[in-house]
């Protein structure tokens, strides 16, 4: 196995085990090595971060395991992001997250903050008891593909109709997906509302949230090839 | 009834959709055999008092929570606490219990104070009052104690006597900030110390997103007593919980010559056999 290939196993593991000081080393270790910020990214955090939403949907992982998991790939990521940046490269989404007027549970929301940042999104997180202005606000500036709506009680849920509603008068629920969630929350309920997705938990939220972008992204396939040439420019440049 | 001097009491939290998917279901449908033996079963566990919440999307909450309390009164005598955050149901709750029902709950929020506040008195009842205001939930052990101070003095202005406000520190789980135990414990003594009301909690909180809950809520438990804790929502189905609570009285010295732990331990051993 090259130096390489270790770097990549030593990430995955040290980040599926919540190790952030190992991880931080590695990612400096990769990076004087010469190692392609994206190549440390794609090829061994994000997946094990992936296999950490795998195991913790399964039940074999427990909400301690996937914070620490995710508390060791952020410590990598604020060494990245100013790479990745430099190369131009796009975040694999953006998404607008809050939890709803009247409400200020966080812990369901705050998983899905991490598990997509992990993932590699842009998150804007808007924090609790966020009132409809503010998502629409958010929606107009940061122009996200998803915005995400989350409720811990019943009697915040009609929020999300409140929240789909004053997207609509803005004349931007056409222009973002519209993802609901929260404990009492169900699917039916979901689509009562009007909302074009609901997820169980912070792993599916953050698989369904992929699909989405990955099937906008291989509907225009030239955009994508172009980007990757950009990146390989910019990559060629910066080493000179 | 709730007193420091005396025993713990449980509040049974079975009965509440939230999470329990097959009983939101036949809530919906108004189907009341799971509300009815859920009742049963906690008061012979030894609840001493049965959270009921009927919060379900999508429902007219007031009515069905009507329903399940009137349902409840057939099937066992414990006073209810009647938990939902509407407030409207709250108040056809009130309204249809024949007793003196616990309301779960106000926060220290102008307007759900303003608004709850005058119901609790109209209808004689007891109120838990949530030490969090509409900034959210503080992690300062001394600011939770403010906001439990709003709430007591509050009440006594609607003329609440302070044996009538169940004060909730507030629970959270330890699974997201391994400080939430310790920083509920701490407003626990301050409040105890300092407002002397009696407490409750939703003390399965404490684990939610962990592994084997029963054996942490059973920990937490009497850790709790010892700070303040007077009374808990919690599920007396659980055995561990159960003797949890029971071993903390005697412990604590409200279980004279431990009679309640050895005819506990007695009724177990009968219901092992049979």
């Amino acid at each position: 196995m090259s130096r390489e290939e270790e770097i990549r196993a030593g990430l995955f593991e040290h980040t599926l085990n919540g190790h952030a000081p190992e991880v931080k080393v590695l990612t400096e270790e990769a990076l004087s090595l010469g190692m392609d910020p994206m190549d440390i990214l794609f090829k061994a955090l994000i997946p094990s971060l992936e296999e950490v939403g795998r195991r913790f949907e399964k039940g074999d992982f427990f909400v301690p395991e996937m914070l620490i998991a995710a508390r060791a790939m952020q410590g990598a990521l604020v060494i990245l992001r100013p790479l990745i940046a430099e190369t131009g490269a796009q975040p694999v989404g953006r998404y607008v997250i809050g939890t709803v007027k009247g409400d200020i549970h966080d812990i369901g929301k705050n998983l899905c903050v991490i598990m997509l940042e992990g993932a590699g999104f842009e998150v804007f997180d808007l924090g609790v008891n966020t009132p409809p202005e503010k998502f629409v606000a958010a929606v107009e500036e940061h122009k996200p593909d998803v915005v995400g709506f989350s409720a811990f009680l019943t009697t915040t849920m009609p929020m999300f109709k409140a929240n789909i509603e004053a997207l609509t008068k803005a004349g931007l629920r056409d222009k973002v997906h519209v993802a609901v969630g929260g404990a009492p929350v169900t699917l039916e309920y979901a689509k009562h509302v009007g909302a074009d997705s609901y997820a169980p938990d912070a792993s599916m939220a953050t698989r369904m949230a992929k699909q989405l972008v990955g099937d906008r992204r291989d509907s225009s396939p030239g955009a994508h090839a172009l980007e990757q040439a950009v990146m390989k420019i910019d990559e060629t440049l910066r080493k000179g | 009834m709730i007193s420091g001097d005396r025993a713990f009491v449980i509040i049974g939290e079975r009965i509440n959709p939230t999470g329990r998917k097959v009983l939101a279901a036949e809530m919906k449908e108004g189907v009341m055999d799971r509300v009815r033996s859920d009742a049963r079963a906690q008061t012979e566990a030894g609840a001493h008092m049965l959270d009921v919440n009927a919060g379900i999307p999508a429902v007219d909450e007031p009515a069905l929570l009507v329903a399940a309390i009137k349902t409840v009164m057939e099937v066992s005598d414990a006073p209810i606490c009647i938990d939902s955050s509407i407030i409207e149901a709250l108040e056809a709750g009130l309204s249809a219990y024949e007793g003196k029902a616990l309301v779960n709950s106000v926060t220290a929020e102008e307007d759900r104070m303003e608004r709850i506040l005058p119901l609790v008195k109209k209808h004689g009842a007891a109120v838990i009052g949530m030490a969090n205001d509409e900034t959210g939930i503080s992690m300062v052990p001394e600011e939770r104690l403010a906001l439990a101070r709003r709430i007591v003095e509050r009440a006594a202005d609607h003329g609440i006597p302070q044996e009538d406000v169940i004060i909730d520190p507030i629970a959270m789980t330890v699974a997201a900030d391994p400080t939430c135990g310790v920083i509920t414990l701490e407003t626990m003594r301050l409040i105890r110390d300092e407002l002397g009301n009696n407490m409750t909690c939703g003390a399965s909180n404490v684990s939610f997103g962990l592994p084997d809950r029963p054996t942490v809520n059973a920990a937490f438990l009497p850790l709790a007593m010892h700070a303040g804790l007077t009374c808990a929502i919690t599920n007396p189905l659980e055995a561990q919980v159960r003797r949890a609570i029971l071993a903390g009285d005697l412990l604590l010295g409200h279980d004279e010559y431990a009679m309640k732990w050895i005819s506990s331990y007695r009724a177990e051993l009968v219901r092992s056999r049979s």
